[in-house]
This record gives C-alpha cells, structure tokens and sequence, in this order.
C-alpha cells in the first residue's frame, strides 16, 4: 500500500476531489495547510506597519491506495489539480505498513 | 413630528379644560405649563436616548473596535476592559464622581454635595440644563465617564493585569476624568466658559476632557509598561477587521449622542452638532484613505475606519460650536494628521502604543481642541453672551483670534493633568497589585491567564 500526500491550490480541491470519485477512490483526507515552494508571497500593511505574508494558504490530501492503483491516482490528482502556474504544489508518495479498520479490526489492502 | 404636535395638543387641551370658567391668567400659566412639558419631553426623551447611544460606544462599540485589532489570544480580555468598566465606573460615579465632577465651590473640582446622588432627582438643575431632570443630565455625563477610561485600554493592549486595569481606571476617573470634567463642564470650573471660568474655553462635548485625557493618559501608560514581548519581531496582526469594523461603525452611530447629546436638548443646537459630527467623520475618512493611498500604496478598511474615529474625536469639542463646511475642514485635517502619526511618527520612536490611543485620541483631541479656537461662531452657539447681552464672538473666525490661546490653556492643562495623574496612579498600582502581566500570563493571552476562557472554540 501506499500513501500520497498532495499539497494543493485550496480552489483546485473539488476538481480533485470530483476525479476522485470518478474512479472510485472513496478514503481521502483533507486538512487546511499553510506554505509555500517557490511562489512569492505578498504584503500586508497596518496603520503602516508593514507584514510579508510568505506562507500561502493551500490544502493538502492524504490517501492510502494499493500498489497496483497508484499510477492511475497519481495522474487523475495531478491533472485535476494542474494551472500550469507556480503555486500548483507537490504530491509526495510514502509506503504505508499497514491500514486497520477501525470498526471491525479488518487489516490490509481491502480496507482501502 | 406629527406625534408631538398631537401630544402637545392634546396637552393644551386638557390644561385648558382644567380651568375654572374663563380665567384668562390661569389659563396661560395652564398653557405655559403644558409648553413647558412638551419641551421637557422631547429633550428628556433625545437625551435618554443620547445617554443610550454613548454607553453603546464603549459596549460594543469600543469593545468589537478594539478587541479586533489584538491577537485571538487577547479578544475577550480587550473585550472585558470595556465591559469592567461599564459596571465599575457605574458605581464610582453614583458614589462620589457626579459630584466631584458637576458639584461645585472650586474651579479644580466639585465639592461633595451630591454625594450617592443626594438631590439629583426628578428637577433640573438649571446651571446645567434647564428642561431636563437632573438625573438625566447625571446618567448622560455618567456614560462618557465610563468610556473615557475605556479609551486609554489601546495602549496597554495585550499586557496589562486585570486587577490592575481596574484599580488604575478607578483611580483614573476620580483623579484626572473628574477633575478635567469639572474645570470645563462644572459650575466654577476653571475653563468653563459659560459657567464663570477664569479662562473661558469651549469643549462641546469633550475634546479636552476625554480625547485629550486620555490619550495623553495612553502615550504615558505605554511608556511606563513598555512594549509588548515580541513587539518589532513577532507578527501582531489584528485578529478580525471584522469586528473593529462593526465597532468602528457603531462608534459613529454612537457619535450622534455623544456630540448632538451634548446640546442638551433636542433643539436646533443638537441638529447642527449632529451634522458638523457626521460631516467631520466623512472627510476624515477620505483624509486618511487619500494619504494612505499615496503613501502605502493601497486604501485599506484599517485606514478607512481609523480615519473616521480621527475625524469623529478632532470633532467633537468643535461639533456645538462650527458650522458644516468647517467641520469638512476639521475632519480632513485629523485623517491626514493621525495618519501620519500613527502610520510615520510611531514607528520613529518606537513605543508601543498598542491601538494607537495616543495617535487618535490624543492627537485628534489636541488638533480638534485648537481647531475650535479658529472655526467655533455664534452663527451656530448664541448662548454665551457679552456685557451687552449680545451673543459673544467665538472663535478666530468671529473675530475673537484670542480665543485660541484660551484653547491651547485647556489643552495644555489637560496634557498636564494625564502626564502628572497617571505616572503617580500608574506607580501607586504597580506597588499595590502590578500593573503588567507576568511574562507567562502575556504569552498565554489574556483570555486564559487573566479570564479562564477561550474566544473562539471552532471545533465545540
């Protein structure tokens, strides 16, 4: 099994979330991030006192998918989530020991 | 206007079945007496609601206005600062604070003689103001007294300790508030212009006696407590423009009662202090949004608002005393002034005036003080008269320039008074209860350390 993790534009995140779906992939998860790869951030001024705001706001996915899908998850979040721009993210691939469902004890790739 | 005139006639008309036969006297004192009770309802019922609209200011104006410019770890403690003092100030003043500031036999302060309100009822006091009971008079002065303290919190924002705050603005109200209220707005008082002042000045409704004080009050508490930990590197961003936005806005709102209130009445008087307010308000506004835009780049809702607050103080002992385009003047002048003061000026020197008290209040205050002197005509207020028993030349631009300096008297008073006053209150408390937070407590926010208790709890 393995785990990717996607840093992505927060306005991209239906588009992915959509092709997900679309292929059946139903376990993601979704938190609120803050950060930045090479965009340039912007300034924010307050009665003159000045703030360079360099962690942007995006979102990041987390999905645990089974070795033989990982390709074709890969392509459908990148495309979904591509401008072409600076600022599209990252999508970072891990391994994963193990996945349990905690509602029945169940273990392994038919969790997922 | 259609109700009063009913009221009224219907007033008369019962006064003048009471009478007995066709007595022509009794019948106007009857007449006279029901004039002078629709007279009487009408300003009692402008200055209830005047009274309503100021205590408004403080909650929740001034309390959303400010509590949204600090971090979310100090919300409800900023917020708490106003509330305290809503309750505290309530107390102090029915006590002895109405008395020390509008009783009298000194030009320094009132004397004693309404002690816990002994004889402020139902009837007017006629130093004062004539068509009102006095006990609305009382509890009108009594919600400025409240705000007044109110203001000096933006200084010592995100730092102060609660116990401390309050001791400090107790001590604050009845040493520097009620004094300066008396020397101005108090029978004898020193400044009192239509009241038997040695040098008569004119503060409509309390450029000197509140703007000034406290914002002077604020540059000293700033210095005396030193800066934020963190402040120059950490961020310190206002948590919510939202809320000071809201706050802003129910400031000016507000505004109405706190100047046109001050005419005592619901004449003509309170009219003209209702549109030089609105009017000082509105220029200010584009004052500041213009003079950030050339020199900040971009117009912001922080500068939009700061401006207004600016105008609406540099206007307000000016508001009974200046025509219309006057107070587009004054309200212009303070959106560039506190501008500069608060965006250019602070930063040079580096004290941490946390919500820019200082800049605002005490700035705007002295600006809008002097300005009275030059723009304040008997085109607008004929109540004070000369040895002919004509209305007496105002200000510079009724000829009387000289009143200026009766103006930077005041003002200079004022600065003296906060500066003296709140250096020996502000050592007094640091040596009874402290007046800064511990370092710990200020890291946590104010909120948990000095409240118990959390702003928001998205996740509940």
């Amino acid at each position: 099994m393995k785990k990717i993790e996607a840093v992505i534009q927060p306005f991209k995140l239906e588009e992915v979330k959509e092709a997900l779906k679309s292929i059946g992939v139903d376990g993601i998860t979704v938190t609120e991030v803050r950060g930045h790869g090479r965009q340039k951030g912007h300034k924010e001024v307050y009665r003159g006192q000045e703030y360079m705001v360099d962690l942007l706001p995006k979102v990041k996915l987390e999905i645990v998918i089974a070795d033989g899908r990982l390709d074709e998850v890969i392509k459908t979040v990148v495309n979904a989530a591509r401008t072409g721009k600076i600022g599209d993210g990252k999508l970072f691939v891990y391994d994963v020991v193990d996945a349990i469902r905690i509602r029945n004890d169940d273990r392994g790739e038919s969790v997922l | 206007m259609v109700r009063f005139l009913i009221g009224a006639l219907s007033l008369i008309t019962s006064a003048l079945a009471q009478t007995p036969a066709a007595d022509p006297a009794a019948k106007i004192a009857a007449l006279e007496a029901a004039v002078a009770a629709a007279q009487t309802s009408g300003d009692n019922a402008w200055m209830l609601t005047s009274s309503a609209l100021v205590l408004m200011m403080t909650g929740p104006g001034l309390a959303l206005f400010y509590s949204g410019l600090v971090r979310r770890k100090n919300v409800l403690g900023t917020m708490m600062q106003s509330f305290i003092l809503m309750a505290v100030v309530t107390v102090l003043w029915a006590i002895a604070g109405y008395s020390l500031a509008f009783g009298e036999s000194s030009p320094f302060i009132g004397d004693l003689r309404y002690l816990m309100l002994n004889g402020v009822g139902a009837e007017a006091n006629t130093d004062y103001a004539v068509t009102i009971p006095q006990q609305t008079f009382m509890v009108f002065q009594l919600m400025f007294a409240i705000i007044t303290p109110g203001l000096i919190c933006g200084a010592y924002a995100e730092r102060m300790k609660f116990s401390g705050m309050v001791l400090f603005s107790s001590l604050w109200l009845l040493l520097v508030y009620c004094p300066m209220a008396h020397m101005v707005w108090g029978k004898g008082g020193m400044f009192n212009a239509f009241l038997g002042g040695s040098i008569p000045a004119f503060d409509f409704a309390g450029g000197t006696v509140v703007h000034i004080t406290s914002g002077v009050s604020a540059l000293v508490t700033a210095l005396y407590l030193k800066p934020r930990k963190g402040y120059g590197s950490e961020p310190m961003k206002p948590h919510s423009l939202v809320l000071s936005f809201i706050g802003a806005c129910l400031l000016w709102v507000g505004w109405f009662g706190f100047n046109a209130g001050s005419a005592l009445g619901a004449g003509s008087l309170a009219t003209s202090a209702f549109v030089a307010t609105h009017f000082g308000a509105a220029a200010a506004a584009i004052g500041w949004l213009l003079i950030e835009k050339l020199m900040s780049g971009k117009p912001s809702v922080l500068g939009g608002i700061s401006g207004a607050v600016a105008g609406l103080v540099a206007i307000t002992p000016a508001s009974g005393f200046v025509k219309p385009m006057p107070a587009l003047i004054i309200g212009f002048s303070a959106g560039i002034v506190c501008y500069l003061m608060c965006a250019v000026v602070k930063h040079k020197f580096g004290y941490d005036d946390s919500l820019d008290a200082f800049g605002v209040h005490g700035i705007g205050g002295t600006l809008g003080a002097i300005m009275t002197g030059v723009f304040a005509t008997n085109e607008v207020n004929s109540a004070l008269k000369d040895a002919a028993g004509n209305p007496a030349k105002l200000g510079l631009v009724d000829g009387n320039g000289g009143q200026i300096l009766n103006q930077i008297y005041a003002t200079g008073a004022a600065w003296i008074l906060a500066i003296v006053g709140t250096l020996i209150i502000l050592k007094v408390v640091d040596i009874i209860v402290g007046v800064r937070a511990s370092e710990d407590d200020e890291r946590a926010g104010l909120d948990q350390s000095m409240h118990g208790e959390e702003g928001y709890i998205l996740e509940s």
